[in-house]
């Protein structure tokens, strides 16, 4: 819903993401403040955002295969770790400078998603789920115990601090410039495929494979294409996971890991570039509350054992997909739409 | 190495009666409902620990277990009702989310109310070890191995003689047929659920009695599913079959090639039956139209 008198005169103002001057003006000033948090924000803050960061570009990836896409992926923490390795490795045994390992890492981790998008073309659904799940549990295993001198096995593999010039980013504070650019870079990347030509290639797939065959979409093309990019941006997120780490081990990238992407995607909304990063945002500070809360809830039942700040954490996620699904199935994205018809509207929203 | 072999063989064909025993508890609910149920293994664990924790008020076993198997049936009533319900009609990623969030909503309680130390059962099972040459046969696998054939053996008769069981082979048919036909599908959902929280009681117990009660008794569960696959999604021999054909392989290539590989074997499986049978060996072929 537009607020009134703001029109599309030109194909450039009906393709145009932001619209309105007071539109940009929020833009700016955002990033800006953005970018000028770190200064006053505390370290643990710092933490907790740059972890938010590094998980927005992984959901970006998940989001476009398995939101716009349709294709279901359990698989997306493996392939995170396909790409926190591979930087890791070249950085710390290659001796590469971290900025080509970024990308080298997306690079790899997309062509190993491509050989795990091969079921897509003869399954979908559920059957598709399982064999991500598949992957899930094998990659780590291969990274395990194949060639353990170079990954460092069940040890962990441990990364070399980026540096740009003289400065050792070494810190929250100093990551954040490093992570927060690349969230930004992938969400715009990622706000824009899915309305070019193949996003809409993609949507089609979703809405019906068969019938998107008939039109003229490239299936064999499409899906693992889409299986490429998804897994490119899980590299992405995994190299600066393991940056961010320092110390690389499979046990961060378990099969709970992938859920909570794909929970974080739904409770954003399916299909929703901006949805993706509702949904970190929500899981991420929902995560940081069970942390907070688990001494108190402790307290109050001091029957429950010690087990209570292991246990809120997948309760909370639990519950909380349960009752997005439940209650809210568009998810984060679909609230957030309703609040701009509001407000643009607002007072007289007839 | 060679020796060995029929050792593996037995040892997999036990193993795989678990499988199998999980397998079933995932393809009932999906012939009646169409959903797959993620949360098996979760499922299983919280079955196995109620059960540990009858016993350890100080109930006999079979007791225990029957009271146990009650409470699993009240648990999968409950999902049923409050979870899968209004998921009806919604698309596969939802009913796939469910369950998986399901999954994590009982590791959290199981680890709130029973910690993360692993439990241990009694032992309860009569018998012991039996040697016959160089060959071992665990008495209490063997006691696995039995129940689950009895259960295979009663499910199979369930279906084909009771009313309830007819009805559910409707309902696996065609929802909409059977509805016409004055079978309520929600009963029939709800009864589902009901016996696969059952059959998880029966899996936790012997799972426990092989492994410790502890969280990783869940990722067992997991590993059925490509017993599930193998058979077939609505075929219940398949399920059996798969199970002790994923049991027998995973010993199989455990043994032979490497102790680690017995963790991603089920997975191999899995990954080969979906690629070059999709329907496994006695499912049924989708022909899909726009």
């Amino acid at each position: 819903m537009r607020p009134s008198g703001v029109f599309d005169e030109r194909y450039e103002d009906d393709i145009a993401i932001i619209r309105t001057k007071a539109h940009w003006g929020i833009l700016v000033v955002g990033l800006v403040l953005l970018f000028l948090m770190p200064l006053v924000a505390s370290n643990r803050l710092l933490n907790l955002v740059n972890h938010i960061g590094i998980a927005i570009v992984v959901c970006h990836g998940l989001s476009i295969l398995t939101g716009f896409t349709g294709q279901i992926s359990v698989g997306q923490a493996a392939f995170m770790a396909v790409g926190a390795y591979t930087s890791g490795i070249l950085t710390a045994k290659a001796g590469l400078p971290f900025w080509a390992t970024i990308p080298l890492a997306g690079l790899v981790s997309g062509l190993v998603g491509l050989v795990f998008g091969l079921p897509s073309l003869r399954v979908k659904g559920f059957y598709l789920a399982l064999a991500t799940l598949a992957a899930q549990f094998i990659i780590p295993w291969l990274i395990n115990h194949v060639r353990v001198d170079i990954t460092g096995g069940v040890f962990s593999l441990v990364v070399p601090a980026p540096k740009v010039g003289n400065i050792v980013l070494n810190t929250q504070f100093k990551m954040f410039y490093l992570i927060m650019p690349i969230a930004l870079l992938m969400t715009f990347f990622a706000r824009n495929l899915v309305r070019s030509g193949i996003g809409r290639a993609f949507i089609a797939i979703r809405d019906n494979d068969l019938a998107a065959e008939v039109m003229g979409i490239n299936l064999f093309r499409y899906k693992l294409l889409s299986f490429f990019i998804c897994s490119f941006f899980a590299g992405v997120g995994g190299a600066l996971w393991g940056f961010w780490m320092r110390a690389i081990n499979t046990d961060h990238f378990t099969l709970m890991e992938s859920v909570w992407y794909l929970g974080m995607i739904i409770v954003g909304g399916m299909g929703s570039t901006v949805g993706a990063v509702f949904g970190t945002i929500f899981f991420r500070l929902l995560d940081e509350v069970a942390r907070e809360f688990a001494p108190l809830f402790g307290a109050v039942f001091p029957g429950l054992g010690a087990g209570v700040a292991l246990a809120l954490s997948p309760i909370f996620f639990g519950l909380g997909i349960l009752l997005f699904l439940i209650l809210e199935p568009r998810g984060l994205a679909h609230r957030w739409e309703i609040f701009k018809s509001y407000y643009r509207l607002w007072p007289f929203s007839y | 190495m060679l020796r060995l072999i029929p050792q593996f063989l037995i040892n997999g064909i036990m193993v795989g009666g678990i499988y199998a025993l999980i397998a079933l508890g995932l393809v009932m609910i999906y012939k009646s409902t169409r959903i797959f149920n993620f949360a098996v293994g979760d499922l299983i664990m919280v079955g196995g620990f109620i059960a540990w924790e009858f016993m350890n008020a100080g109930a006999p076993p079979l007791l225990a277990i029957i009271l146990a198997i009650g409470v699993g049936a009240m648990i999968g009533l409950f999902i049923e009702r409050f979870t899968l319900r209004p998921m009806i009609g919604q698309p596969v990623l939802a009913a796939i989310m469910v369950t998986l969030a399901i999954s994590y909503l009982l590791k959290g309680i199981t680890l709130l109310i029973w910690g993360g130390h692993p439990k241990i059962f009694p032992r309860f099972l009569p018998g012991k070890v039996i040697r016959m040459g160089t060959l071992f046969l665990s008495n209490e696998l063997l006691w696995t191995f039995a129940a689950t054939l009895l259960a295979f053996a009663l499910l199979a008769l369930f279906y084909k003689f009771s009313k309830v069981g007819l009805d559910m082979r409707a309902t696996a048919e065609d929802h909409q047929l059977a509805q016409a036909r004055g079978i309520s599908v929600r009963r029939i959902f709800a009864i589902s659920w009901a016996f696969a929280g059952m059959t998880a009681v029966v899996g936790g117990v012997f799972l426990g009695l092989k492994l410790s009660l502890n969280l990783p008794l869940a990722d067992v569960g997991l590993k059925s599913f490509a017993a599930v696959i193998f058979g077939g999604l609505e075929s219940i021999p398949g399920a059996l079959l798969g199970g002790l054909a994923v049991g027998i392989l995973e010993d199989l290539m455990g043994g032979l090639i490497d102790p680690s590989m017995k963790e991603i074997t089920a997975y191999i499986v899995l990954l080969g039956v979906l690629v070059f049978r999709t329907e496994g060996l006695f499912g049924l072929k989708r022909i899909e139209r726009i």
